[in-house]
């Protein structure tokens, strides 16, 4: 009797771990529109509704808890938003008198293609989950294939870059973020236009590595970091020019390397994000 | 309705509640930077009352539905969670804990596990990123935060399985020092 439990437990320890495992090779191996990614988009079709009623239904708990994490950072974050609303007004002042020319600079230039971002077709979303391991920086919206989203369209908050759309059905989509260890954005320093890859350092959500920028270009802890988007016709970048990612923090100095790594923080608040905007097409695109 | 459906269908409807509360709730609020995670608490305290198989079952189940939910590498959080379930099964049929901390010991201890075994697979999967040391700080943050939580979550567990529970350890203590220490059968 006693064996014949340790029998019935290991075979179905060993099953299970079987299962796993076929399970794991057989969708690392398969193609986004094979069988299994395909009965994933049809769970998360049938848990969306549930998922985003409960994301309402549990929002004054979250607050809740929020509530006391913002509070203690909220003296904090005063003081130094202070000291930077001072040295951001002498800076705004003297942008203004730029702003004037780099806008009859753009005239002169026809450079009006990269303009706001309402051209892209924003759409706007709210994020009804999120995944909770480090090692998926993924989330979830409320907008998918009906509402004009598609896989690999930019998203972006009011403040910044967030990452892009990696899998859609017809009512939602999933998110991949720039702190994922999948994401790659090329950017470059909004003053000098220095180029470099924008990619996550994997655990740590507040910082960003702007790599493969050549140690002999200058790049200054505060600089704004955005993205390239490049235009040529072969190779277009899923992202357009000129949205910011984040400020530069730090500057690792490696003097027998060609690149100097940039520690970037990213300007969107990712772990706090209620809604984004989808760029569901490309400016002058169909 | 036999006793084994009814616990299969409280494990399914926990399993459900539990990752959608997650997904929804719990991963959206921060602490120190990270958020706690009640899968692997939710799969040690099925474990911890239930046994072994059905903590493997239960682990399997739920790391199946966090996946689909997510969008993430299907069977990934499966093969972890059954070890926690099965580990956390385990430990009552050889051990039979029966303290009121038990679950925080062993709740912290499935989470470091969760932790830990997300790590090893990712880097065996080829994941192609730099690593800091934040990554060890997450994990041992998440590991403080579900220590804190691991009573609570355990609470609800058990009170939702209770009436089908076959052998429950704190009702077994209870009875037992409510007889004087002795056993029913000794003092017939």
């Amino acid at each position: 009797m006693y064996k014949q439990t340790v029998r019935r437990r290991r075979a179905v320890l060993g099953l299970l771990v079987a299962l796993s495992l076929i399970l794991l090779t057989a969708y690392f191996g398969e193609s986004a529109g094979g069988g299994l990614h395909a009965l994933q988009r049809g769970v998360l079709q049938v848990l969306s509704p549930i998922q985003e009623g409960a994301n309402r239904a549990l929002k004054p708990f979250r607050d809740l808890a929020g509530w006391f994490g913002d509070t203690l950072h909220a003296r904090d974050q005063r003081d130094k938003l202070r000291k930077q609303v001072r040295s951001l007004r002498t800076e705004a002042i003297g942008g203004q008198s730029a702003v004037r020319e780099n806008v009859q600079l753009k005239g002169l230039l026809r450079l009006d293609r990269s303009a706001s971002l309402t051209t892209y077709h924003p759409v706007s979303a709210r994020v009804i989950g999120r995944s909770p391991t480090v090692w998926y920086q993924t989330l979830n919206i409320d907008r998918g294939s009906s509402s004009g989203v598609r896989v690999d369209q930019p998203v972006v908050d009011g403040d910044g870059l967030v990452g892009k759309v990696t899998s859609v059905t017809g009512g939602v989509a999933q998110v991949t973020l720039i702190t994922d260890h999948t994401s790659g954005v090329s950017a470059k320093v909004a003053d000098t236009g220095v180029n470099g890859i924008v990619q996550p350092a994997v655990g740590n959500p507040n910082d960003l590595l702007l790599d493969f920028v050549s140690a002999k270009n200058r790049v200054v802890k505060g600089e704004a970091i955005v993205t390239a988007g490049s235009r040529a016709n072969k190779l277009e970048s899923l992202f357009p020019p000129g949205i910011p990612i984040g400020s530069v923090t730090k500057v690792d100095a490696q003097e027998v390397n060609l690149f100097q790594r940039v520690h970037v923080t990213p300007y969107a608040d990712l772990r706090t994000i209620d809604f984004v905007q989808v760029l569901t097409r490309p400016a002058g695109g169909g | 309705m036999s006793d084994s459906a009814q616990m299969t269908l409280r494990l399914a409807i926990l399993g459900l509640v539990a990752v959608i509360v997650q997904i929804a709730a719990v991963s959206q609020v921060s602490i120190f930077g990270v958020s706690a995670d009640l899968a692997p608490l939710v799969v040690m305290s099925v474990g911890l009352l239930a046994g072994s198989i059905p903590g493997a079952l239960m682990g399997f189940g739920m790391g199946l539905l966090v996946d689909s939910a997510l969008v993430e590498t299907l069977g990934v959080s499966s093969l972890i969670y059954i070890a926690i379930g099965y580990g956390a099964g385990r430990l009552r049929e050889l051990r039979d804990p029966a303290h009121t901390l038990t679950p925080i010991a062993v709740g912290a201890a499935a989470t470091a596990v969760a932790g830990l075994g997300f790590s090893v697979i990712q880097f065996l999967l080829g994941v192609d990123a730099p690593v800091s040391w934040l990554l060890v700080r997450d994990i041992l943050v998440t590991v403080a935060v579900n220590t804190i939580i691991a009573l609570p979550v355990y609470s609800v567990v058990r009170r939702l399985l209770m009436p089908l529970l076959p052998d429950d350890p704190r009702r077994r203590r209870r009875r037992a020092y409510t007889t004087g220490g002795l056993s029913p059968i000794s003092r017939a």
